[in-house]
């Protein structure tokens, strides 16, 4: 079984956002990037217990400049086989899938991270999927392989759904699908060695890029209710926020 | 294709909204992606149909938000969720149809589909819209939440064909329109290849995503034995109830309660947080809520700074005042 893993670098979850020229570039100052959690604890770490399991390779993928090698590394000291940068900006979500879509399609399974923690959009699996003309399954919290058939449990409103779906497909994967692993000193030192293909982008152009930033506005302050006093709170809750 | 000819007589460049319903029950979600595209369809000066796949007696309410059309796909394919089905289906009928414009909602449902929708029909797309677009000729700007609520982005969206989702509670729902007929496409639907084999619904209770109320509590909580006072206070508001992480991963809680930004990202009118201190993590989850409460006995909790209210005192005399005085305000 051959596995794509499609890894992102994102802002660290504590960096601070701000943003520069007016709202039109994120401002990078002091900020640490990391891999995108969803890709690095869950999607990873699940094509990585498949191979274990049933054997096969796990190869990651990332669209972006040579910058992002330090999170390419990472996923192989994590334990991927080997790994593809497309050597390109990331211009936009279909940009993106574009160029994944380009190399995926000797995979069996390819899997995407719920959404990245900065865009937040959790579109760019599907993408993939429609390009390869595969099955997507979305939030993939639980899956076992048996031969080329998969069982997956995905999140919906309220509750979840088991699936069954034969390979290829693309999925994209939440909390619970794995539990984080962290790199030991071995896998360090291997993931020197491990190949890293960088690949030249194919065209695309953009159709949707974000163009402007803002930040939300401040909240008006906090006000304090007397602890003994929650008769008040209902009040403003009813009257001033009327959300009751 | 068409079983009906009065597609002619829709305008072309018209602005077509995918109606998302449980079992053929419409929920709020849907609503208000309706009348999100029939403001959109307004700005454009166009119209706005509604699609229904599968079986949905009600579909002709969709008109009382703004739907001047409601077209409908019944096929045994669209019973269960495949959305290599669903994009098939959808987009047809947007070819068909000549929508310029295809509004989704952004659930689990939506979520699958809107990048598919976009490649397939060589449109952009704005994957969690939280505001109408501004039309500037042939071109969309539209703003969504980035950086897990940190931001606002505004995309820029150039093509021809436009692929909006709508984050859920982003507009109100109105009632800008009446009951109007439905009208059956017959579209052909592909065989899907991803097969359901069971669905799995908590029953009576409105799920996070689409709650208006939450009610949330952390480790300040001490011990999972303690959560009748939360439930109590959730039930006296209608609230469902959530947790910040800690809690969910020591078992305390259910894990489809963890809120935040690794769980479940939500938007509520009413956001009470007892005994969570506001990392940055779990505010990344719920500061788009509209109105924040913050009950900490710690008046340096970083909640505080996030919050509209704040009572500083033990969650344990609080909340149960707090229950008291909802129940009295609910019987007055
Ligand atoms: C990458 C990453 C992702 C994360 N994702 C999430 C996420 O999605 N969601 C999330 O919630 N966390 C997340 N976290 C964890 C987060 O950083 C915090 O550790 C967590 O939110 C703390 O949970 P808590 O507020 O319940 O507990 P604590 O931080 O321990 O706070 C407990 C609070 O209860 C108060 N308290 C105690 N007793 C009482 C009392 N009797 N009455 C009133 N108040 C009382 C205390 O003053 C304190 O403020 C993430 C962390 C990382 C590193
Ligand atoms: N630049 C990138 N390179 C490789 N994979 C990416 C990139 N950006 C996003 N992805 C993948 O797409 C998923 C969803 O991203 P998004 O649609 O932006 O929320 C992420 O979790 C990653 O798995």
């Amino acid at each position: 079984m051959k596995i794509l893993v499609c890894i992102s670098k994102v802002p660290d979850t504590t960096a601070k956002i701000s943003f520069t020229e007016g709202g039109k570039n994120f401002n990078t100052e002091g900020v640490q990037f990391i891999m995108n959690p969803y890709d690095e604890w869950y999607a990873l770490v699940r094509a990585l217990e498949l191979k274990e399991a049933h054997g096969g390779s796990v190869t990651v993928v990332n669209v972006g400049p040579a910058g992002n090698d330090s999170i390419i590394r990472k996923a192989l000291a994590i334990g991927a086989d080997n790994a593809i940068r497309v050597n390109v900006e990331a211009s936009s979500s279909m940009f993106v899938a574009k160029q994944i879509a380009a190399v995926a399609g000797e995979y069996d399974i390819v899997f995407t991270g719920k959404e990245t923690i900065n865009y937040n959009s959790s579109e760019i699996g599907a993408m993939i999927a429609e390009f390869l003309e595969v099955p997507f399954i979305s939030y993939t919290i639980h899956m076992e392989m048996n031969g080329n058939m998969a069982t997956l449990t995905r999140e919906i409103e309220g509750g979840h759904e088991v699936v069954e779906v034969q390979t290829p497909f693309v999925l994209s994967a939440a909390k619970g699908l794995a539990e984080q692993r962290i790199p030991n000193m071995r896998g360090i030192m291997m993931a020197k060695r491990k190949p890293l293909k960088v690949v030249e982008a194919v065209d695309f152009q953009d159709a949707a890029v974000p163009v402007k930033y803002d930040l939300p506005d401040e909240k008006g302050g906090t006000k304090y209710i007397d602890a003994d006093n929650m008769k008040e709170l209902v009040r403003l809750l009813h009257e001033e926020a009327k959300v009751i | 294709m068409c079983e009906s000819a009065t597609i002619n007589k829709i305008q072309k460049k018209m602005v077509l909204v995918f109606a998302e319903h449980q079992k053929g029950a419409f929920k709020k979600a849907a609503f208000e992606t309706v009348t999100y595209a029939a403001k959109t369809a307004q700005l454009l000066g166009t119209e706005c149909a509604a699609l229904v796949l599968g079986n949905a007696e009600e579909a002709g309410q969709l008109g009382k938000y703004g739907a001047t059309k409601v077209y409908q796909i019944k096929d045994i394919n669209l019973e269960q969720f495949d959305s290599q089905v669903y994009t098939a289906s959808i987009s047809a009928a947007a070819q068909e149809l000549g929508a310029k414009v295809v509004v989704l909602s952004h659930s689990s449902t939506g979520k699958s589909l809107v990048g598919r929708l976009a490649v397939r029909l060589n449109a952009g797309s704005v994957a969690g819209a939280n505001a109408l677009p501004t039309v500037e000729g042939d071109q969309f700007t539209v703003a969504k939440g980035v950086f897990s609520g940190k931001a606002i982005a505004t995309y820029a969206v150039s093509s021809e064909v436009k692929v909006l989702s709508l984050m859920g509670n982003s507009i109100p729902v109105e009632e800008i329109g009446s009951a109007v007929g439905v009208e059956s496409l017959s579209t052909a639907v592909p065989a899907p290849k991803v097969k359901v084999k069971e669905v799995k619904r908590a029953e009576g209770v409105t799920p996070l995503p689409e709650a208006e109320l939450v009610v949330s509590a952390g480790r300040g909580m001490k011990g999972p034995e303690n959560w009748g006072i939360i439930e109590d206070l959730a039930e006296s508001l209608g609230a469902t109830t959530a947790c910040s992480r800690p809690v969910a991963d020591t078992g305390w809680r259910p894990h489809h309660e963890h809120v935040g930004q690794t769980g479940v990202a939500i938007r509520p009118n009413l956001y009470v947080a007892a005994g969570i201190s506001g990392a940055i993590q779990h505010l990344a989850g719920v500061n788009s809520s509209k109105t924040i409460v913050v009950i900490n006995k710690d008046p340096e909790a970083p909640f505080f700074k996030a919050a509209d209210y704040g009572v500083v005192g033990d969650l344990f005399e609080v909340v149960p005042k707090l229950t008291e005085a909802v129940k009295e305000f609910k019987a007055s």
